[in-house]
């Protein structure tokens, strides 16, 4: 039993810092350290320099333009994009729609697909909830009828993230009523530029359009576009919940919070007195921080432990991932606001997407944390919310 | 980075998980309760037989040379068993002081001993007024021809009931909170002076109240040199609460798996009761917290190795905050989920939250780690 990174895993780290410190757009570094939103733009360069370098999909096979870092690395390498702090590649893409291609597709639809998914030429967008299914999600209704080599799609997808940047959805779509709800279940490839198919925003708390409802009125998919086989989509989608799970606790990204909140601290006075010099901040921060650190050594159990398991299994450990670390990222999100007070409830949204041409009325800083803070109570409910997560670890990890 | 154990440290963990399991039934343990030290003498030199008694001693003191994983994985089975014999202060605590603190003539007059079980060694160190402070020594070791002359009171000295020595810390100078002037003695059990009254503690252990009435004792018998003794004390206090987080865990993981079992098999409304959402979810909160200390547990271990004190005791206080919160809020549920029997004296479960309890106030509290935590800056520098 060792902790620590071996000198070859060290100098694989420096060499990653190394390439984000040369590599990341100045641009895109100064919004991500003061938390401004990242745009399209921004996200694709990112993604397109990541990918010239070979480092877009770090966890898809080499052949499909992935990396052999194996589990430790692409942790480190994680890390240290968050720490950097870089925009993450686009995860619809990069850990969703690639991972069931490659698991599920056709030939064609990889050699079509995965390259173009890669460097962010297609934008994918997720087509799951519905407005009658949720946390319930085989309860979907969206129909796709089969008529000659084309699916007919009727119904409505909702909550879907950044569907307005998207060229491609993939949708789960009902292809049956018959025997359990899950097994009529279909999953499909939607261009969003086909007729019939529209998108309308829906403005979230902090005040952005990050989430849409999505119309399909007799959209006409090509059969060809059915990825595996018809009536299986329910296991494809949950195939990927026992995939990348190491990422979603992003603990790089609370970390990150920490030290910008300790260094703000500094300089937000109570008196005479630095916030970051009280003993109460201190050891509330102090409170954060064991329990961040505690969730690392699990995720870095979660990761040694990867060579011990079968090829596509799931660490039970996994799975507690999601739970504190969606806990954890909003406990530094809170920090950060207590920090800003009163200042981080002065509504300047043209800061927030750094499109400002007048100084911010308080600290620059400030300008974004309520943001922050409201958009990533989020954190707890996407990818199937912690209460549905603890229903899942009951059933399946303790046998209840 | 690996968490995997090697083949000697996996044939540890088994051998002693099957003794455990054989011998430290809660029936066995009742029995074991009832001999006069409140412990198993035979267990004991059965330890002594699996080289466990000497296990963080080097060969030449009749020890196998083992580290704190050994440690830890000894500890963690001693968590899930209850375990009442006085490892912890015999080998952890005053092995530790004599190994690391003492010279060789000590080593080799205590370790071997230690070793193969005849020798039962307590650490008299914390005192009515000191709660938390390893500084605050009131007791007073003064010079005396070619010795000491030790007075004073120690309120609280685990397993001193069962010593054959204790280790006794006295001031030789300064205030009573000073970091310089602190000594350590060997002090023999019947040496005129020494007055024990033993006591039970709350998870079922015994402890003793040592009052010392001029003690004397000689110059050979200070461990290390007298006046700087509180860098090793805080060094060996760092891996006593290593090895109890690893022993948190173990009394953790096993109450987590008998309320698991509870929850599969007690039937009401007709229905197992763990297929109430309301109690998987606690069940699930339980799991989290569990890992999330089972994760600090190692931490504490890789970090007692650490050569900057500093460091070492920053890491220790990070994961002694999470055994101790994770450790209140298990037992406190476990009981909970249990419900009736939870609370009886006749069932397991209580009892773990007892020992679990019982560990909180052991070194520090919660709040004692999280002020020294902030104190030293956290874990995460400022920047950016």
């Amino acid at each position: 039993m060792d902790l620590r990174f071996t000198p070859e895993e060290n100098q694989f780290r420096e060499e990653v810092r190394a390439f984000f410190r040369t590599a990341l757009p100045a641009s895109i570094r100064k919004k991500m350290e003061l938390g401004q939103r990242i745009s399209k733009e921004d996200t694709v360069t990112w993604q397109r320099i990541l990918n010239a370098k070979g480092w877009a999909v770090p966890g898809w096979p080499v052949e499909w333009g992935g990396t052999d870092w194996g589990p430790v690395k692409t942790y480190i390498f994680r890390e240290e994009m968050q720490l950097a702090p870089a925009p993450d590649p686009l995860g619809f893409n990069v850990s969703m729609v690639g991972p069931v291609l490659i698991a599920f597709g056709s030939d064609a639809q990889k050699k079509h697909f995965l390259p173009k998914v890669a460097n962010l030429d297609y934008w994918f967008c997720q087509g799951f909830s519905e407005p009658g299914a949720g946390s319930d999600l085989a309860s979907l209704r969206t129909s796709a009828k089969r008529e000659g080599d084309h699916y007919i799609v009727n119904g409505q997808k909702i909550w879907t993230s950044r569907a307005q940047h998207a060229d491609w959805m993939f949708c789960l779509v009902r292809t049956s009523n018959e025997g359990k709800r899950q097994e009529g279940i279909s999953y499909l490839l939607i261009d969003v530029t086909t007729p019939g198919l529209t998108i309308r925003p829906i403005y979230t708390i902090d005040g952005e359009h990050h989430f849409n409802e999505v119309f399909f009125d007799n959209v006409r998919v090509p059969a060809e576009n059915l990825v595996g086989q018809e009536n299986k989509g329910w296991t494809y989608a949950k195939y990927l919940l026992g995939h990348e799970r190491v990422g979603i606790a992003r603990i790089g990204a609370s970390k990150y919070r920490l030290q910008r909140a300790k260094a703000l601290a500094q300089t937000v006075m109570i008196g005479d007195v630095p916030l970051g010099e009280t003993e109460r901040f201190r050891e509330k921060v102090a409170a954060v921080e064991v329990e961040l650190k505690a969730l690392e050594i699990t995720q870095m159990r979660v990761v040694a432990n990867a060579r011990h398991l079968a090829p596509g299994a799931a660490d039970p450990t996994s799975s507690i991932l999601k739970l504190k670390g969606t806990e954890l990222q909003q406990a530094t999100t809170e920090i950060l606001m207590e920090v800003a007070g009163p200042d981080a409830m002065i509504h300047e949204p043209e800061h927030l997407w750094a499109t400002a041409t007048t100084p911010s009325i308080g600290p620059e800083w400030t300008t974004t944390t309520a943001a922050d803070y409201f958009i990533t109570r989020a954190a707890s409910i996407y990818g199937g919310s912690n209460e549905i997560q603890k229903n899942v670890i009951a059933k399946r990890i303790l046998g209840l | 980075m690996d968490f995997d154990f090697s083949d000697e440290q996996r044939m540890l963990k088994e051998s002693i998980e099957q003794l455990i399991n054989d011998r430290y039934g809660f029936e066995q343990r009742k029995k074991y309760l009832k001999e006069p030290a409140g412990f198993s003498r035979e267990l004991w030199d059965q330890y002594a037989e699996m080289g466990l008694l000497g296990l963080p001693f080097e060969e030449r003191h009749g020890g196998v040379g083992g580290g704190p994983v050994e440690t830890m994985i000894v500890m963690e089975a001693f968590g899930r068993g209850l375990v009442l014999e006085p490892y912890l202060a015999t080998v952890v605590m005053c092995g530790g002081l004599v190994n690391l603190g003492g010279n060789e003539a000590q080593r080799n007059a205590i370790l071997p001993k230690i070793a193969d079980g005849s020798l039962m060694l307590a650490f008299a160190h914390s005192e009515a007024q000191s709660r938390y402070d390893l500084a605050d020594v009131a007791a007073l070791a003064k010079r005396d021809a070619d010795g000491w002359l030790l007075s004073g009171e120690k309120s609280f000295v685990a397993h001193g009931n069962c010593a054959d020595q204790f280790i006794v810390s006295a001031r030789i100078a300064g205030e009573r909170n000073a970091r310089d002037g602190i000594g350590l003695f060997l002090v023999n059990a019947k040496a005129p002076g020494v007055t024990r009254t033993s006591y039970e503690t709350q998870d079922a252990r015994r402890a003793a109240r040592l009052n010392l009435d001029g003690v004397k004792v000689n110059s050979n018998d200070a461990i290390g040199d007298p006046g700087k003794a509180l860098p090793l004390i805080e060094r060996i206090a760092d891996h006593t609460l290593a090895a109890v987080a690893a022993e948190a865990v173990g009394a953790m993981s096993a109450a987590h798996e008998a309320t698991l079992e509870y929850l599969r098999t007690r039937k009401q409304f007709g229905a197992a009761i763990g297929s109430f959402q309301v109690l998987q979810h606690r069940a699930v909160d339980i799991l989290v917290a569990l890992e999330q200390a089972r994760s600090m547990a190692f931490y504490a271990t890789m970090m007692a190795g650490e050569p900057d004190p500093a460091q070492r005791s920053k890491a220790i206080s990070a994961a002694t905050i999470q055994i101790r919160k994770s450790g209140r809020f298990i037992g406190q549920q476990v009981v909970q989920l249990h419900g009736g029997i939870g609370m009886t004296l006749e069932y397991k479960i209580g009892h773990y939250f007892k020992r679990l309890t019982s560990m909180e106030s052991l070194l520090g509290d919660t709040d004692h780690h999280l002020a020294a935590l902030a104190r030293a800056g956290g874990l995460i520098a400022a920047g950016a």
